[in-house]
C-alpha cells in the first residue's frame, strides 16, 4: 500500500480490488504466456489445435442438406407434401404481388404472357407523382410533399421509373405482410413468456446471418421468381418489427393494463383495444424499420428474382457499369427517402389526432385529400390515352450521368494510376497481408481458449460459455479458415472506421454546424445501398482484399461517428463546468473527461460498426474476397444449401461474439463510471 | 346512529412478492416482518382487515411503498391476493372465476388513476364511452351517456378534443367521466389528484365533495396527503409497511393516534379543521345562558360543524353558542373558552 488510507475499510476494500485486478492480470498474462507458446512450439506436435481434424468434424453441412432434401421430397402433412404447401403460401403471396404490379407497372392485363391484352394502362407518372405529393401534402405539409414529388421526379427523370415501379410493388406487398407478422409474433411472444425466449435468439441469429445464407433454401422452397424474393423480403425485415412489438407492448403504462382489466376487457379486446393502440408509437418506429429494411433489401432479393431496380444495380455491377448502376442505386435511395419521410410524417400525424378532424361530417370533406387522389387519376388515365407523354415519360427527356461518372472515373484512373497503385500495394505488403498470414497461422485452440476467458473477465461464466462454445463450433464445421480471412478483413476495415469514425467525431462534436453537415452525409451514407459503395471502390482499386476493405469501411463508419458525437455531446455539463472550474484546458477536458466519460458509448458505436462490416463483407465476395462471404456466395450460385448456411451460421457466430463481448465490457465500463442507461 | 350495510369487506388479506409466497403463507400463520425477511419475500399487504359501508368515503392512506395502492388492486383483483378473503355484497371476489370477475367489473366496479390512464386515440368521448364500447354497447347509446358524464364533470364542448390538448386537470376530468360512465356500485380512486398543480388539485377535491353530494358512491379513496385524507374522508385507513395501523374518522385519528407514526402523520394537521362541535360541547343549561345580548343565545350551530366554522359566530358580545343536532333539535351549547382552547392546540 503506498497512498496513505483515509478510513481502515478503505484501505480493506482497495486492497480487495487490488487483489482483484491482480489475480485477473496474472490469470491473463500465464494464459497470454500458454497461448504463445502453444503458438510457437506446439505446432509439430499438437497439429490438430492449428487445423480442426477433418475426422472429427460436425457434418452440419451435409445434415442440413439432408434435411432440406427431405422437405422438398418427402415430407408430407399426409393430405399435402411441404412443398405444396411451399407452393400454396408462393400463390398466395403471389395474387396481391401481380395486383400492385399492375397497378403500377404492367396494368390491368387479360391473357397470359405475350399475348396479354392491356385492358387499363397503369397508373401513369403524372398520377403517381401527384398523388404521392397529395400524401406528403396531407401528412406533412408542402415542404413534404415537394421532397417527395422531387424524390419520384429524380426516378422519372433518370428513366429509372419502369424499374422502379417493379421495386415499389414487391415493397409495397413484402411491408405490410412483413408489419404484420412481425405484430402478430410479437403479441404472441409478450403474452406467452416461454415463446418471448425461445424468439429472442432466434431473432439474434436472424439478424446477424448474412441474408445470402437463406436466400438458397428460399430459392429451393419457392423457386426464382418475385414471390420469392418478396418473402425473403419479410423475412429479413420482420425480425425487429416482432422486437420492437415486444418491447412497445411491455412499455404500457400499468395503469392502462390496469384500467383494460377494471372496464373488464376480454384478453382480445386488451391486446386490441387497449395494448396496440396504447403502444401505437413505438409499433411506429418498428413499421419504418421495416420500410428501410425491405428497401435494403431490394439488390440482394432481385438475385433470385425480384428485378426492378435492384437488378438494374446488379446487372451494372456485373458489367462495371459504374453510371447505370449509380442512377438506379441513387434511384432506390429516392425510393427510400420517399417512403421513409411519408411513413414517419404519417406516423406522427396519427399519433397526434386533432379534435378539429373528428368534427366533420360530409364524407368529401373528411376525405378531401383521397378525393382529390381520386380526381387526379381518372384525369391522367383519360389524358394517358390521348397524350402518351402523360402516360410515359419520353425517354428523350430522360437525364443520364452515365458517360459523365464513368468519364470521371477514366480520367481518375489514368491521372492518378502510379499514385493509387503505389498506395495500395503499400498498405496491402505492410499492413493487410502480414496481418492476415498472423491471423491464419494462429491455433484455434488457444483462440478459443482466449476468447473464452474473455467472456469470463467480462461477463462470467455464462458468456465465456457461449462465446467458447460458438468458436469452437465455427472451427467445428470445419470453417476456421476462412473465418480468419473474415476477421482480418472486418478487424482491419473495422479498426480504419474506428479511429477515422473517432477522430471525425472529436472534430466535429463541437462545431454545430460542422456537425450538421456531417450528420446529412452520415444519413446519405446509411441509407444507400451496400452495393453503391461497391462500384467505385472497385473502379479505382479492382476486384480484391484492398477494395474489399475501402467499400466496408465507407459502409461501417457512419456509426463509429454517431456514437462519438452523442458520447462526447452527452457528458454531464456539470462535469465539464467542474472541470473548467479546476483549471483544465479545453485538451485536458476533452481527454480527462469527455472521451473517458463518453467511452461506453464509443464502444457501442464500434460494436454498430462491426455488424455493419459484417454485413457489407458478405456483399464483397462479389469483388472476390475469399472469405466466409465468398462461400456464402459460392453457395448461392450452386444452389448448395448445407454450405450457405453452415456459412452463413459461422458470420452470424462471429457477429454474436463480438457483439456480446463488447456489450457485456461498455457496461462494465457504464458501471465503473457509474451511469445508468 | 345507523351503520349503513357494508358494501365491501377485508378478511387477514395477505399479499406477498417473492417466490413460493404461498406455500410459505400457509406454512407460517401469522409472519413477523423479520420472518419475512429471512424467507426473501416482500410483505406489500400484510394482514389487512377492514369494512368499507355503503355509501361513504373510505380514504386509505400511507407513504409511498406502504402497500395502499397494492391494497387497493387487491380490492379489484387486479392483484392476486396472496392470502384473505375479499366480499364484495357478501360474495368472495378471490373465489370468483375470470367470466364473473369481467362481469362485476363491468357492471359495479369503477377506478380512477393517478395519471388518469387515458387512452391516446380517443377522444375525450370515445374514452367515457370506452367501458360501454367494450360491453358492446351500441354507438348511439354509449355515446349518449358519455356526453351526459362529460356534463356532469364539467367539460361539456370538449367532447372531441383529444387527451393530449387537454390540460391534467382536464384529463383527470375525463378520467372520472370514464369511470362513472357504467353506474359502479363501488368507485375506487387511486391517489386521482397527485399528479395535479397544487390548485388544481384543490379544485378538483372540490369538484369530488360536489360530485359525490350528487352521486353517494361507496369510494375508496387512496391517497399520500393527510390534509386531503381529512378534508375529504369519512373514515380514513392510515398504512404502514404494507400493514393497517389505525381505522377511524379524521377525527378520532387526530384526537387519539394509535402510535407515534399515526401522530406525526397528524402533527401538523389544523385541529380546528377537524374536531367537530359534537366532541367540544358542553350540556344544555336549562335556560340561555347570558351568551349574547338581552340573555339570548348568541347564535345556533351544528353538532357537526367543524371548530374553524363556528370561529367567526364569536365576538366580544358572543361567548356561547346553542348546538343543534342534524334534526335541528337543541343538544347542547358550545362555549368561546373550549372554542379557544381547540384553535391553541397545533
Amino acid at each position: 500500500m503506498s497512498a496513505p488510507a483515509a478510513a481502515p475499510l478503505d484501505a480493506a476494500s482497495r486492497t480487495r480490488i487490488r487483489a482483484g485486478w491482480g489475480a485477473m492480470h496474472a490469470l491473463w498474462v500465464t494464459a497470454l504466456i500458454i497461448f504463445a507458446l502453444l503458438w510457437l512450439l506446439a505446432e509439430p506436435i499438437a497439429g490438430w489445435a492449428f487445423e480442426y481434424p477433418k475426422a472429427a468434424q460436425i457434418p452440419l453441412q451435409r445434415w442440413i442438406g439432408n434435411a432440406m432434401r427431405w422437405l422438398t421430397e418427402d415430407a408430407s402433412f399426409g393430405l399435402f407434401t411441404f412443398t405444396d404447401l411451399t407452393r400454396f403460401i408462393a400463390a398466395i403471396i403471389d395474387v396481391p404481388y401481380r395486383i400492385a404490379l399492375g397497378a403500377l407497372s404492367t396494368g390491368l392485363l387479360s391473357g397470359q404472357g405475350s399475348d396479354a391484352v392491356q385492358l387499363l394502362p397503369p397508373l401513369s407518372w403524372v398520377a403517381l407523382i401527384a398523388i404521392v405529393g397529395l400524401m406528403g401534402l396531407y401528412a406533412g405539409g408542402w415542404r413534404l410533399a415537394a421532397l417527395v414529388a422531387a424524390c419520384f421526379g429524380f426516378i422519372v427523370l433518370f428513366g429509372q421509373w419502369t424499374n422502379a415501379m417493379v421495386t415499389l410493388a414487391s415493397i409495397l406487398i413484402a411491408v405490410p405482410l412483413g408489419v404484420v407478422g412481425g405484430l402478430l409474433i410479437g403479441i404472441a411472444g409478450y403474452r406467452w413468456r416461454w415463446l418471448e425466449k425461445a424468439i429472442i435468439p432466434i431473432l439474434d441469429l436472424m439478424q446477424t446471418i448474412p441474408v445470402f445464407a437463406y436466400l438458397v433454401p428460399i430459392l429451393i422452397l419457392f423457386s426464382f421468381g418475385p414471390t420469392a424474393a418478396v418473402i425473403a423480403t419479410i423475412i429479413y425485415a420482420l425480425p425487429p418489427m416482432t422486437r420492437v412489438t415486444m418491447l412497445a407492448l411491455k412499455g404500457v403504462a400499468s395503469e392502462v393494463l390496469d384500467l383494460g382489466h377494471m372496464v373488464g376487457c376480454t384478453r382480445r379486446q386488451m391486446t386490441w383495444r387497449v395494448m396496440v393502440p396504447s403502444a401505437m408509437p413505438g409499433l411506429m418506429v418498428g413499421v419504418n424499420q421495416v420500410i428501410m429494411l425491405s428497401l435494403n433489401m431490394v439488390i440482394i432479393a432481385s438475385m433470385i428474382g425480384a428485378g426492378g431496380l435492384g437488378f438494374e444495380v446488379l446487372a451494372a455491377l456485373r458489367r462495371l457499369d459504374i453510371g447505370t448502376g449509380i442512377e438506379a442505386g441513387l434511384a432506390i435511395v429516392a425510393l427510400a427517402i420517399a417512403l421513409d419521410r411519408l411513413s414517419q410524417a404519417f406516423a406522427a400525424r396519427g399519433l397526434a389526432p386533432k379534435h378539429a378532424e373528428a368534427e366533420l361530417t360530409s364524407l368529401l370533406a373528411r376525405y378531401p385529400y383521397v378525393a382529390a387522389a381520386l380526381g387526379i387519376v381518372i384525369v391522367s388515365g383519360i389524358a394517358g390515352l390521348a397524350i402518351g407523354a402523360v402516360q410515359t415519360y419520353p425517354a428523350t427527356l430522360e437525364l443520364s450521368t452515365g458517360s459523365a461518372s464513368e468519364e470521371l472515373m477514366y480520367w481518375i484512373n489514368v491521372t492518378f494510376f502510379d499514385q493509387i497503385e503505389a498506395f495500395k500495394n503499400a498498405l496491402l505488403l505492410n499492413i493487410l497481408i502480414p496481418f492476415k498470414r498472423f491471423l491464419l497461422g494462429l491455433p484455434w485452440l488457444g483462440m478459443v481458449g482466449l476468447l473464452a476467458l474473455a467472456g469470463w473477465t467480462l461477463g462470467g461464466a455464462r458468456l465465456a460459455a457461449l462465446v467458447g462454445v460458438l468458436a469452437f463450433l465455427i472451427a467445428a464445421t470445419g470453417q476456421w479458415e476462412k473465418a480468419m480471412v473474415t476477421v482480418y478483413l472486418c478487424g482491419i476495415s473495422v479498426v480504419v472506421a474506428g479511429a477515422l469514425g473517432f477522430l471525425i467525431g472529436i472534430v466535429t462534436a463541437d462545431r454545430e454546424r460542422l456537425w450538421k453537415v456531417v450528420r446529412v452525409i452520415i444519413d446519405t451514407l446509411q441509407t444507400l445501398p451496400s452495393f453503391v459503395y461497391l462500384m467505385p471502390a472497385v473502379m479505382l482499386f479492382r476486384v480484391g482484399d484492398f477494395t474489399a476493405m475501402i467499400a466496408v469501411v465507407a459502409y461501417a463508419i457512419a456509426p463509429a461517428i454517431r456514437y462519438t458525437v452523442h458520447g462526447l455531446r452527452e457528458v454531464d455539463p456539470h462535469l465539464i463546468e467542474a472541470g473548467t472550474a479546476l483549471g483544465s484546458t479545453k485538451r485536458q477536458i476533452l481527454t480527462k473527461i469527455r472521451i473517458k466519460l463518453a467511452l461506453p458509448e464509443i464502444m457501442l458505436g464500434i460494436n454498430q460498426t462491426i455488424m455493419l462490416a459484417l454485413s457489407m463483407l458478405v456483399i464483397t465476395a462479389l469483388v472476390g474476397t475469399r472469405d466466409l462471404g465468398q462461400e456464402v456466395y459460392i453457395a448461392l450460385t450452386k444452389a448448395d444449401v448445407g454450405r450457405g448456411l453452415v456459412a452463413g451460421l459461422s458470420v452470424a457466430f462471429i457477429a454474436i461474439i463480438s457483439d456480446r463481448l463488447i456489450s457485456a465490457g461498455a457496461a462494465r465500463v457504464r458501471a465503473r463510471l457509474g451511469l445508468q442507461r | 346512529m345507523i351503520v349503513a350495510p357494508t358494501k365491501l369487506v377485508c378478511r387477514s388479506v395477505w399479499k406477498l412478492f417473492g417466490s413460493g409466497a404461498e406455500g410459505y403463507l400457509s406454512a407460517h400463520a401469522e409472519p413477523s416482518d423479520d420472518d419475512l425477511k429471512q424467507a426473501g419475500l416482500v410483505g406489500a399487504v400484510r394482514n389487512v382487515g377492514l369494512n368499507v359501508h355503503e355509501g361513504e368515503i373510505f380514504v386509505i392512506m400511507g407513504l409511498s411503498g406502504s402497500g395502499k395502492s397494492t391494497l387497493v388492486r387487491c380490492m379489484s383483483r387486479l392483484i392476486e391476493p396472496t392470502a384473505g378473503e375479499i366480499l364484495f355484497n357478501g360474495e368472495n371476489l378471490l373465489k370468483a372465476n375470470a367470466k364473473r370477475m369481467i362481469e362485476i367489473r363491468r357492471h359495479q366496479m369503477g377506478m380512477v388513476f393517478q395519471h388518469f390512464a387515458l387512452l391516446p386515440h380517443l377522444t375525450a368521448l370515445g374514452n367515457v364511452a370506452f367501458p360501454l364500447e367494450i360491453q358492446g354497447i351500441d354507438r348511439a347509446r354509449r355515446e349518449a351517456r358519455a356526453a351526459e358524464m362529460i356534463e356532469l364533470v364539467g367539460l361539456a364542448g370538449r367532447e372531441a378534443f383529444f387527451p393530449r390538448e387537454l390540460s391534467g386537470g382536464q384529463q383527470q376530468r375525463v378520467g372520472i367521466a370514464r369511470s362513472l360512465a357504467v353506474e359502479p356500485e363501488l368507485w375506487f380512486l387511486d391517489e386521482p389528484f397527485s399528479a395535479l398543480d397544487p390548485l388544481i388539485r384543490r379544485e378538483m377535491q372540490d369538484e369530488f365533495v360536489r360530485l359525490q353530494s350528487v352521486l353517494k358512491k361507496t369510494i375508496v379513496f387512496i391517497t399520500h396527503d393527510i390534509d386531503e385524507a381529512i378534508r375529504l374522508a369519512d373514515r380514513i385507513a392510515i398504512m404502514k409497511d404494507g400493514a393497517v395501523v389505525q381505522i377511524g374518522t379524521p377525527e378520532e385519528i387526530v384526537m387519539a393516534p394509535a402510535n407515534d407514526y399515526v401522530a406525526e402523520f397528524t402533527r401538523n394537521v389544523v385541529k380546528a379543521k377537524v374536531i367537530r362541535v359534537a366532541s367540544v360541547m358542553t350540556e344544555l343549561p336549562g335556560r340561555p345562558p347570558n351568551g349574547g345580548p338581552d340573555g339570548r343565545w348568541g347564535g345556533d350551530i351544528a353538532a357537526a360543524a367543524t371548530i374553524a366554522e363556528t370561529a367567526p359566530l364569536f365576538s366580544d358580545t358572543v361567548d356561547t353558542l346553542r348546538v343543534l343536532d342534524d334534526d335541528g333539535a337543541p343538544v347542547g351549547a358550545l362555549r368561546r373558552a373550549d372554542v379557544v382552547d381547540v384553535m391553541m392546540r397545533s
